[in-house]
């Protein structure tokens, strides 16, 4: 057959099958992201069917949507939101890090991935899903609790963190040495907080140079704005989602609105190849061998997402119910974790079984962390009722009497 | 009344809160426009009974039935010592023959005998309104007058 029709051919098919993965997900009220890379598991290498025309497509797609994923984070928030977000609950935030980060780095060390698979795993047991945690919040109609702005200060600051840490990853995943990695952690430094001043300060000149009133005009001058930013700070080794990021920190105001409804279609599509290229590139039958430490990695990680909610929330005057609510709506781990993952593999600077560790612990935690969220207040009030049982029961029994 | 602002990164704006039962209540003002009212539980002030989304018009709306509520107590109070006098808010509905029309052309006052001392507007009062203002959907006209002008008087803004 015609390359370039049989190319047309499995996209077409990938793409359609992704819709009716994203139209079950909302009939049982999940998120996506599992549905899609355990798609990609079954389209790759040693699935059912094999894809190979649509390969290099989906590489390049899988790129814009990592940038694109980025972008959008940035819209999201302005810089004074970072800004006071950064000074209110950097002690939870640098908890966070620690807490979360060590599990996974500790058994990429455990397995013998070295530093460079440790510096990996730790990313990927990190960072929240804040797509998730949104929706959940939203969904179980936590937006008003008094927990929920110590949640979205945490989310805040590990997206910060990220700005940080992709370039560090970049440098190193490129394998260059410990001057060169400082020297690409100073330029990212530099880079952040240049961007913040100037966003705080001209934002609304950056909003201005994107801008325009015709739709048309408006999508293409982001769209290349952003390709061209990631790719300058992809030449800069700064990594180009981070590039795309600080561009979406820069613009503010309504340009930020508009731009959101204006990319929100066109970053579902990428994202969802980005999604599926990742899964095509693990093999299905490299899972089974990594699942006890995932399912182990999961246990801890969940565990630490809630002692660092409820200790945030503690901190914030909140009762034992909210700060378990807290803690729950951090465990989600998603989109991002699969960006660290897909940019360590792609690179080649760790092993093949990190891919399908890095993919099995996703889909557990993109799946039971909404199911933690929901169901974690039905639970602690339980507990507590069990315990208090004797004392609420006294009266009863004596009316009886 | 101490009213806490906070801010939602990302999300928008949250403003409560305590009443005097005890209860949490207010809004979030979301980025996108739209309001989110919510009632803490009575057990954990921390969470919230009912998060409830509003358009801008409802929540327009809703702050002129509170407001009104108050204006009109006031109103039946001073009027209290004068028999036969009553006070009744009227809301303009988006079909009302005026909508979007100058008070002045409902003639209320020279066909009804019955005054208009207030409209209620998203959450603001316009006090002894010219009858040059315009009326909109969701106004809450606040009228003094007899209790059969007063049923007169609504059915002229429901009938024209």
């Amino acid at each position: 057959m015609d390359p370039l029709a049989l190319t047309l051919i499995e996209l077409g098919a990938v793409v359609f099958c992704l819709g009716l993965l994203a139209r079950l997900a909302g009939r049982i009220g999940m998120s996506p992201i599992p549905l899609y890379l355990v798609g990609g598991l079954a389209f790759g290498a040693g699935g059912l069917i094999k894809l190979d025309g649509m390969h290099e497509f989906a590489h390049l797609s899988g790129e814009i949507g990592v940038i694109l994923l980025l972008l959008m984070l940035g819209l999201e928030y302005t810089a004074a939101e970072l800004v006071t977000g950064l000074r209110r609950s950097w002690q939870a935030g640098v908890l966070d890090l620690l807490l979360n980060f060590l599990p996974g780095a500790g058994i990429a060390v455990w397995l013998g991935w070295g530093l460079v698979g440790a510096i990996v795993m730790g990313g990927v047991t990190y960072i929240s899903s804040s797509g998730i945690a949104a929706k959940v919040i939203t969904d179980l109609g936590r937006i008003g609790n008094r927990e929920t702005p110590v949640v979205l200060a945490i989310l805040v600051f590990e997206d910060l963190t990220m700005a940080i840490y992709l370039p560090i990853l970049t440098a190193i995943l490129a394998g260059v040495g410990f001057l060169g990695g400082l020297q690409t952690v100073g330029i990212a430094l530099a880079v952040v907080t240049l961007v913040l001043v100037v966003a705080l300060k001209h934002g609304h000149r950056v909003s201005q140079a994107v801008h325009s009133e015709n739709s048309e005009v408006f999508l293409l001058n982001l769209l290349g704005a952003a390709l061209l930013v990631a790719g300058i700070a992809s030449a800069l080794q700064v990594s180009a989602a981070v590039g795309a990021f600080m561009l979406g920190i820069a613009i503010s105001g309504a340009t930020a609105h508009n731009a959101t409804r204006i990319l929100e279609p066109l970053r579902d599509l990428f994202a969802a190849i980005f999604f599926v290229a990742f899964g095509l590139n693990t093999d299905p039958s490299s899972i089974p061998p990594v699942l006890g430490w995932a399912l182990l990695l999961a246990f801890a990680t969940a565990v630490t997402k809630v002692l660092t909610g409820f200790w945030a929330a503690k901190r914030a005057g909140i009762g034992i119910p909210g700060r378990f609510r807290a803690g729950a709506a951090l465990i989600a781990r998603g989109e991002f974790s699969i960006v660290i993952a897909g940019l360590a593999v792609t690179s080649g600077a760790v092993p093949r079984e990190l891919a399908a560790l890095a993919t099995a612990y996703v889909l557990l935690m993109a799946i039971t962390g909404p199911l933690a969220a929901r169901f974690v207040e039905p639970t602690v009030k339980a507990f507590r009722k069990s315990s208090r049982k004797p004392k609420a029961s006294e009266p009863i029994a004596s009316l009886e009497a | 009344m101490n009213v806490d602002e906070t801010e939602l990164p990302g999300l928008g704006v949250r403003k409560d809160f305590i009443t005097a039962s005890g209860r949490r209540i207010g809004v979030v003002e979301m980025r996108e426009g739209e309001t989110e009212l919510f009632v803490s539980t009575w057990d954990d002030p921390d969470t919230c009974q009912a998060s409830i989304p509003l358009t801008a018009d409802e929540a327009a709306a809703l702050g002129n039935l509170l407001g009104g509520q108050h204006i009109a107590m006031r109103l039946a109070e001073a009027h209290k010592e004068i028999p036969g006098i009553v006070t009744r808010q009227f809301s303009i509905t988006a079909d009302s023959p005026f909508n979007n029309q100058p008070m002045g052309k409902a003639q209320i006052r020279t066909r009804s005998g019955v005054s208009i001392v207030a409209i209620m507007r998203e959450g603001e009062v316009v006090p002894s309104p010219a009858p040059d203002v315009v009326l909109h959907t969701g106004d809450l006209l606040v009228a003094v007058g007899t209790q059969e002008g007063l049923d007169s008087a609504a059915a002229i803004l429901r009938n024209g």
